[in-house]
C-alpha cells in the first residue's frame, strides 16, 4: 500500500484534514508534516490578535497522521475498498511549545498495541527546528466503513 | 485459581473503567460490562488486555467476543488457564 493510497482513503473533508505528506510508513508506526497556513479560519479567534495553534488542532494532526493513516496501513490486509475512520476514545499529552501560524510540524508515531480493531499509539509533533513541541499517547477505535458512509 | 478467586481478581481489573460507583458495587456473575457497568468498547478492549497480563493467557477474537459478562469472562479465563496449565 503506497503512502498516497493512504491519503485518498483519509475520511477528512479539506477544511479538517491536518495531513500534508506521509514520509512514512511501516506496521510500527508512521511520520508526516502539515503546515499551518496563515490564513486558517481558528487564528482569527485563538486568540484575539494573537494567533497561536490551538491544542486540540495539534492533537487533531497527531492522531490523524499517527493514529488514522497507521490505521488504515494495519488494516490493509483485512478490508479492501473502504473508508476507515477512527473514533478518538482517549489521549494524554503534554504541550511543551507554541505552533505559530505558518509552522511546519512533523509528527511521528510508534505503535503501542493493535488489538481488537483498538489502535494505541505514542505520538510526538516537532517544529522545522526540530524541537519537540507536543507529546504522547492516542488511543482509538477503526471503524471500517462502506461506501464511505 | 476457582471461580470465586478468578471474578475477585476480575473486579479489580475492571474498577478504573467504569464511572458507576453503585453498579461497580453490586459486580455479580450476571453483570454485563456494557449494559451494567457502561464500559464501551474501547475500554472493554483495554480490560481484555489486563486480563491476558494478569492471567497470563492469551484472548483470541472469538473469545473477546464473547466476553460480555463477568460470568462469560470468567469462564473464558477458566479455559484458557487450565489449557496453559495441560
Amino acid at each position: 500500500m503506497t503512502t498516497q493510497e493512504i491519503l485518498n482513503q483519509l475520511p477528512y473533508g479539506k477544511a479538517f484534514l491536518f495531513v500534508e505528506e506521509l514520509l512514512h510508513i511501516d506496521e510500527n508506526g508512521a511520520k508526516g508534516t502539515y503546515t499551518y497556513a496563515k490564513e486558517l479560519p481558528f487564528y482569527e479567534g485563538h486568540f484575539k490578535n494573537h494567533p497561536i495553534t490551538p491544542a486540540v488542532i495539534l492533537t487533531e494532526t497527531m492522531a490523524q497522521i499517527g493514529v488514522v493513516c497507521l490505521g488504515i496501513y494495519l488494516l490493509k490486509d483485512i478490508e479492501t475498498d473502504q473508508n476507515i475512520s477512527l473514533a478518538m476514545t482517549s489521549n494524554a499529552i503534554d504541550f511543551l511549545k507554541p505552533v505559530n501560524p505558518g509552522e511546519q510540524v512533523t509528527v511521528t508515531s510508534e505503535k503501542v498495541y493493535f488489538r481488537f480493531n483498538k489502535l494505541s499509539c505514542k505520538v510526538k509533533m516537532e517544529n522545522a527546528a526540530g524541537e519537540v513541541v507536543c507529546k504522547g499517547n492516542i488511543s482509538g477505535m477503526l471503524i471500517p466503513k462502506e461506501n464511505g458512509q | 485459581m476457582n471461580k470465586e478467586e478468578i471474578i475477585e481478581a476480575l473486579k479489580t481489573i475492571i474498577e478504573p473503567y467504569s464511572e458507576d460507583a453503585a453498579a461497580l458495587a453490586q459486580i455479580d456473575e450476571n453483570t454485563d460490562f456494557i449494559k451494567d457497568l457502561k464500559i464501551n468498547s474501547a475500554n472493554l478492549v483495554d480490560i481484555v488486555l489486563d486480563v491476558e497480563e494478569k492471567f497470563n493467557i492469551e484472548i483470541d477474537n472469538d473469545s473477546m467476543a464473547k466476553m460480555l459478562t463477568v460470568k462469560a469472562t470468567a469462564e473464558i479465563i477458566a479455559q484458557k488457564s487450565k489449557a496453559n496449565a495441560g
